[in-house]
């Protein structure tokens, strides 16, 4: 039997943008009791003819491969490329929302400045900022926000890419 | 199949176009119930003679004669159902298929395009419920889609590893005019499924093989959804080795049970011979199976010393519950014309010596007579549901025999104790386990072989699950037989009452059960019974000798168990054997196992 060691993988799926081929996607993954812990889809060729899924999991191997397995099998899926088996590049956006005043709010926007997050709204109670970075970055912000008065959050979820000239086709 | 049409004719109405495409795909059989929104198929159905069409009463049924025809013919099944409850009492018998690997194409009726969504009368979101019921799904929304979804759901459901896949077609595209145009030669856009295998995993397979001292063949239902040359193949390979090989339950039939080289089936209730070989094997070689629980036992004590190999045309079956050290991606009876070149051109010397030894372990294995039970012959006695069937085996050897089974513990029997010499003649639900599977299936092969002996063992408790076939049956003047081993009980479920809870035969005994006699009469039918021992040859020969739809009610004893039994979350080398054996009877199941199914 393989090692019990779980790892986290990403997954991009390449698929045949059609009625459906999200859930055939979801429900795989329910139906056979496997983690989804972050999930993005979009189309991504001009004519949007296929879609692009990357879907953050864990597991052992041996479940990470057949989770690759499975997806393979599907009749609307052209690729599947396990990113984490090679250097690669994901990120998130993040839109926050944080409610307050006085010294929390100036606060704030010195760790957003740091954070590198633009702010993309104001009132005089509130900012919203726009973050982007790997999901970890994502998280740091968020704990640092949450006693100055977080209030509300909205994330993408990943995208992700294998770096140099090699693409998923 | 990349919607690049060459020439592409206008049809009066999706409905001909439908049965055109279908007609093109070799279709000659279709299992269906109408209803309103596949009226438009029916009227095009009635208006022409090159399909026929086979009227079920259940819905279910359609799908399981369709798996009958499709197992026993190698062919694509065809299922017709109407929306909303005739597609949702299609769901068991898609699972079913899904599960077993049998090719299907089920066609669903679905409100116009423009009610889906509105709770409209009979509307069932069919793809929704069914998408992990198939292979694969479409719903159709455009005409210029119809035929296209037609050819390719036949590509996909009867290549790679086959399956059912399920049209879903709302009434107004049926009614309105569509084109038509010829299957298209032109690979899939994204499905394309592997069959010839990789030749370095088959150079390592080769190595392991021809250094193997304890050698296993592990067969399964792969092999004969390969087609009969895969089985051709197999013998071949088998011969040419002279390994020992076993098989699963859906692999019967590949390799001739007849032949001294058969272990006899593995698993839970296989052999002991097969199943110690599996436990100590040094080298197993899996051809088509996919290491199904029931066949493993406890996972981390399956087979602990041997290097493995599996062949598989489905890469997600490999390394899913037992991790391989060669894995070959291939189609059956490509991967055995391969292993075969492949050990021809290998120039290491088998060890014969060790291969002698193994089989002499194998043969002191094989004379315990695992499979041994006792029939009393005296007048009077009561019958052995074994030696029902072996009686059965005997009086159809050397006839064209399909057998099919429905779920319990005749299902094993008939596994056990009839001998299959050629692949596609055994039909059972493996996977899904359905009772209710086998009246409808030997229906569908019946339908394809309407000369042959078509024989559905069944249970008591099973046969009444799809018992309505029976008016299909004297419809179509299917000469069908029925032949029940009769316990009065749910014999697999009070048999685990009895090993794992206490004896106490909580809701398995079948109160109130027809008169069979009569109930076959009612339908049209004949109807028999054997009631002892001294009757069984004769209803068995009168049975086979009626040119009609025949149901023979067999009284067997009630408290037979199957055996052998590998307890659930045992090893192999812990198999329960029968009351003939000293070790007989007891079970010792742990709570890890009792709670397994």
């Amino acid at each position: 039997m393989s090692d019990s060691n779980l790892r986290s993988a990403t997954i991009s799926v390449l698929v045949e943008n059609e009625a459906g081929v999200l859930a055939r996607v979801i429900g795989l993954f329910s139906g056979r009791g496997y983690n989804i812990d972050n999930l993005t889809v979009a189309p991504v060729e001009q004519d949007r003819s296929k879609s692009r899924i990357t879907i953050v999991t864990s597991g052992t191997e041996m479940v990470i491969e057949q989770i690759k397995a499975q997806l393979g099998r599907l009749v609307p899926v052209y690729k599947v490329l396990d990113l984490s088996q090679g250097p690669h590049l994901a990120r998130e956006l993040a839109l926050i929302k944080v409610v307050g005043a006085g010294e929390h709010r100036q606060e704030a926007l010195r760790l957003a400045d740091a954070f590198r997050a633009r702010v993309i709204d104001a009132s005089t109670e509130s900012f919203i900022f726009e973050l982007t970075g790997a999901t970890d970055k994502l998280d740091a912000f968020l704990d640092l926000m949450r006693p100055l008065g977080l209030a509300e959050v909205s994330r993408t979820g990943v995208a992700a890419i294998a770096r140099g000239k090699g693409t998923i086709e | 199949m990349d919607g690049t049409i060459m020439t592409s004719e206008l049809m009066k109405s999706g409905a001909e176009a439908l049965l055109r495409a279908l007609k093109a795909q070799g279709v000659e059989v279709i299992f269906g119930y109408p209803g309103g929104a596949v009226l438009p198929i029916y009227d095009a159905i009635f208006q022409q003679n090159e399909i026929r069409h086979i009227l079920v009463r259940h819905e279910q049924a359609a799908v399981h004669a369709a798996e009958g025809y499709a197992r026993s013919t190698g062919k694509v099944g065809c299922v017709l159902v109407t929306s909303g409850p005739g597609a949702t009492n299609a769901v068991t018998g898609l699972v079913d298929a899904l599960m077993d690997s049998i090719p299907i194409v089920c066609l669903t009726g679905q409100v116009p395009t423009h009610l889906i969504g509105n709770d409209a009368f009979q509307e069932a979101d069919t793809t929704g419920i069914t998408r992990q019921a198939t292979k694969h799904n479409y719903l159709v929304k455009r005409s210029e889609d119809l035929v296209r979804v037609v050819h390719e759901a036949f590509q996909v459901a009867r290549t790679g590893r086959p399956g059912p896949v399920l049209i879903d077609l709302p009434k107004d595209i049926l009614i309105n005019p569509a084109p038509y145009s010829e299957p298209s030669s032109a690979a899939h856009r994204s499905y394309r499924p592997r069959t010839e295998p990789d030749p370095q995993r088959i150079a390592e397979a080769i190595a392991l093989l021809k250094r193997s001292e304890r050698p296993i063949v592990y067969t399964g239902g792969g092999i004969i959804n390969a087609g009969p040359e895969a089985s051709k193949l197999l013998t071949e390979f088998v011969r040419l080795t002279g390994f020992p090989i076993t098989s699963t339950l859906m692999g019967l039939g590949a390799y001739p049970a007849s032949d001294p080289q058969f272990l006899g089936m593995l698993g839970m209730h296989g052999t002991y011979e097969s199943n110690l070989a599996m436990h100590d094997g040094d080298v197993m070689l899996n051809l088509g199976a996919r290491f199904d629980d029931r066949v493993t036992g406890r996972l981390n004590a399956f087979s602990p010393g041997s290097k493995k190999i599996h062949a598989d045309i489905d890469p997600a079956s490999i390394n899913k519950s037992v991790a391989v050290d060669v894995a070959i991606i291939g189609d059956a009876a490509a991967v055995l014309r391969a292993l075969i070149a492949a050990w021809k051109a290998d120039s290491a010397k088998q060890d014969k010596e060790a291969l002698a030894k193994w089989w002499q372990q194998i043969d002191f294995w094989r004379s315990k007579n695992s499979l041994r039970y006792t029939q009393n012959q005296d007048p009077g006695s009561i019958i052995k549901p074994q030696y029902a069937i072996e009686q059965l085996y005997k009086a159809t050897r050397g006839r064209k025999t399909f057998i099919t089974t429905e779920v319990g513990q005749h299902q094993m029997w008939a596994a056990q104790y009839f001998k299959f010499d050629k692949p596609n003649h055994w039909m059972t639900s493996g996977g899904l386990g359905t009772m209710g599977y086998g009246l409808p299936a030997a229906m569908g092969v019946q339908v394809a072989h309407p000369d042959a002996l078509v024989v559905d063992i069944s249970g008591e408790a099973s046969v009444l699950m799809n018992i309505q076939e029976m008016g299909t049956l004297a419809q179509y003047r299917l000469p069908v037989k029925i032949f029940i081993l009769n316990n009065q009980y749910m014999g697999m479920v009070r048999q685990w009452q009895e090993l794992l809870h206490g004896s106490r035969y909580s809701s398995s005994y079948s109160e109130a059960l027809p008169d069979f006699v009569k109930l076959a009469e009612s339908f049209h039918a004949v109807g028999l019974r054997a009631q002892t021992v001294d009757d069984l040859d004769r209803v068995i020969a009168e049975m086979i000798a009626t040119d009609r739809t025949v149901i023979a009610d067999i009284c067997v004893d009630q408290k037979e168990n199957v055996y052998p039994m590998i307890p659930s979350g045992a090893p192999h080398n812990e198999m329960l054997l029968g009351p003939e054996h000293k070790n007989g009877g007891d079970a010792n199941v742990t709570d890890a196992g009792m709670a397994l199914v």
